[in-house]
């Protein structure tokens, strides 16, 4: 069997996050979606994603956040995953991102500025997530 | 009585040890230089006539023997990420028993190739790539190396989708293609790879190190020392059908050139509010510092501890500790007189090279603050609970002061975030024996064990 005809996904909940029931939600919507998914599980860094998706030669990085300082947490991602050779890989990033009131196109569009391909606000059910995906990955 | 004869090749010395399985008991053990130069039982005859004036002759009903010998067995690997695969490409070598010279990652320049070519390792362990990922790297590396026309084989333990084409361009060359290290992100597979090293080393380079006379007259494989120690501490600690072991060990071995650390734990987080970081490690691990030593890498002691704290600790001056360390180094062969400024610096280069030792094979544990509240993030092994610490090795074993020197494996709060251990006895390996009970466990383990929990002290 030749595990390629899987796209591969790395997850992950980004930071100084320990929110973990989201995260295994995601994990197993991804994987019965037919994607083969490396969990990085919580508390993850920049670079652990970007090595995985290195190692496994993911085709895209979904990264959780469900504490508030994503923006924070993900400053730079693209910049390294280009570093890293990870050319125009999809990054797409969801939960609760940011802290307080803020129109969510306001913040979709700071992430896409950071380059983001897909920024997703609270509540996103993982269908959405991985119709988004479909859309990134099937043009290829 | 059935004594058998157990027999370790090491870099300088052939050490020779005769146990009688039925009581079990140690019966002596002797040494004799190491003569792989020019024929290697020049020396073997010579231990076996020391150990007879100890003993008394013997009929032995077996012998067996492993080897570090010429160089010990010599490898190199290249993985893709180096904290993934490796590391992968790293555990699997150090715990089949060979000493890494060489570790690379990413894409092998034309700069690492004639390093490669230089160092002609004994063996080359290919890896990267989870199975079904990256491909490009491991092909990269593996057409890379047939550009050197590589006269040593070559272990392709990476991608499975990547290993046909690792073996096409190798073609020609001594290539095996092994399971992958890490067939899955963080899934790490690398005892097929360490039977093949096993493999290799029997059939190669047992003759490539002029060991065949030797072996010849041995019951059964011969194996890397390092290996036969590993055997040794682990049926130790785990204990053998009835037998029980003693528990999770560390066990740390100071030489000359390096320092060797071994823990036989588990050593995953004790607590529901620690995440692990990193690659699982196996049970049985071994790691090896190649900069740490008491003579050929002692400016690698006197680098990371300091000359004030090597002062400090011999209660020397530190241009005293400066110009020892000279003598030392330009002279490994000195032992100083008991009661010297050197033997107080011995003491303390001992004591710091097994700080700095177990402080790299222990794991580490970082608290920080979540909006959950405090959470552990630990990588590597938890060790602070192990009550055991073996303590091998020449420069340890002949020491009066072995019981101070092992107290520095153990936790201290100069470095809080280490996971060594925090309490522990002292187990001495004073006869030197734990190769050759490695090699006796693999046909006697009951006798294996019993000898060393009666001999360790």
């Amino acid at each position: 069997m030749n595990q390629k005809e899987k796209k591969c996904l790395v997850i992950g909940v980004i930071g100084a996050d320990v929110h973990a029931v989201g995260n295994k939600i995601l994990y197993h919507a991804f994987t019965e979606a037919g994607f083969d998914v490396v969990n990085l599980g919580v508390m993850v860094s920049q670079e652990e994603y970007i090595a995985a998706a290195i190692e496994a030669d993911a085709d895209a990085i979904v990264i959780s956040s469900l504490y508030g300082q994503g923006e924070l947490d993900c400053r730079g991602m693209r910049e390294k995953c280009e570093e890293a050779g990870l050319h125009n890989i999809p990054l797409l990033v969801g939960g609760n991102i940011v802290i307080g009131k803020q129109k969510f196109e306001d913040v979709e569009q700071r992430f896409k500025a950071m380059g983001f391909d897909r920024a997703f606000p609270p509540g996103t059910a993982p269908e959405t997530t991985i119709e988004a995906l479909h859309e990134l990955l099937d043009k290829e | 009585m059935k004594p058998v004869l157990l027999i370790d090749f090491g870099s300088t010395y052939t050490k020779l040890t005769a146990v009688d399985l039925d009581a079990p008991a140690l019966l002596g053990t002797a040494a004799a230089y190491t003569t792989v130069e020019t024929d290697i039982n020049d020396g073997l005859t010579l231990g076996l006539q020391r150990l007879e004036e100890v003993t008394g002759k013997l009929d032995y009903a077996g012998r067996y023997a492993c080897s570090s010998a010429a160089g010990g067995l010599r490898m190199m690997a290249c993985g893709l990420v180096p904290e993934l695969t490796g590391e992968a490409a790293r555990m699997a070598s150090l715990g089949a028993g060979a000493k890494v010279i060489g570790l690379y990652a990413y894409q092998l320049t034309d700069e690492d190739l004639e390093e490669i070519r230089a160092a002609a390792p004994d063996i080359f362990l290919l890896v990267g790539g989870t199975d079904g990922g990256n491909t490009a790297n491991i092909l990269h590396n593996a057409r890379q190396l047939a550009s050197i026309a590589p006269d040593f084989p070559i272990i392709v333990a990476g991608n499975r989708t990547a290993a046909a084409g690792c073996a096409k361009a190798l073609a020609g060359y001594e290539v095996y293609v092994c399971e992958n290290v890490m067939p899955k992100f963080g899934v790490v597979n690398i005892a097929p790879t360490q039977r093949k090293i096993r493999e290799i080393f029997l059939q190669r380079i047992v003759q490539a190190k002029g060991l065949q006379a030797a072996a010849q007259q041995m019951d059964g494989e011969m194996m890397p020392t390092p290996a036969a120690v590993l055997r040794s501490l682990e049926l130790l600690s785990q204990g053998w059908e009835e037998e029980p072991g003693i528990g999770e060990l560390v066990a740390v071995d100071v030489g000359g050139a390096t320092t060797d650390i071994y823990s036989m734990a588990d050593g995953m987080p004790e607590t529901m509010n620690t995440v692990y970081k990193g690659l699982p490690e196996p049970f049985a691990k071994r790691t090896v510092e190649g900069d740490i030593g008491m003579r050929y890498s002692i400016r690698g002691i006197v680098e990371e501890a300091g000359a004030k704290k090597l002062a400090q600790l011999s209660g020397l001056t530190v241009e005293r500790v400066e110009q020892l360390v000279d003598e030392f180094s330009a002279n490994p062969d000195t032992v100083p007189e008991p009661g010297s400024d050197g033997a107080a610096l011995d003491k303390a280069l001992a004591s710091m090279a097994v700080r700095i030792g177990v402080r790299r094979h222990a794991g580490t544990m970082e608290e920080t603050y979540t909006m959950m509240g405090k959470t552990f993030v630990q990588e590597g092994k938890n060790l602070t609970q192990i009550k055991n610490i073996v303590v091998t090795g020449g420069s340890l074993i002949h020491s009066e002061e072995t019981d101070d020197i092992a107290g520095y494996a153990l936790y201290s709060p100069e470095d809080p975030g280490s996971l060594r251990p925090r309490e522990a006895r002292v187990l001495v390996d004073r006869r030197y024996i734990l190769a050759a009970m490695g090699l006796l466990s693999v046909t006697q383990p009951q006798a294996a064990l019993q000898i060393m929990k009666k001999e360790l002290k």
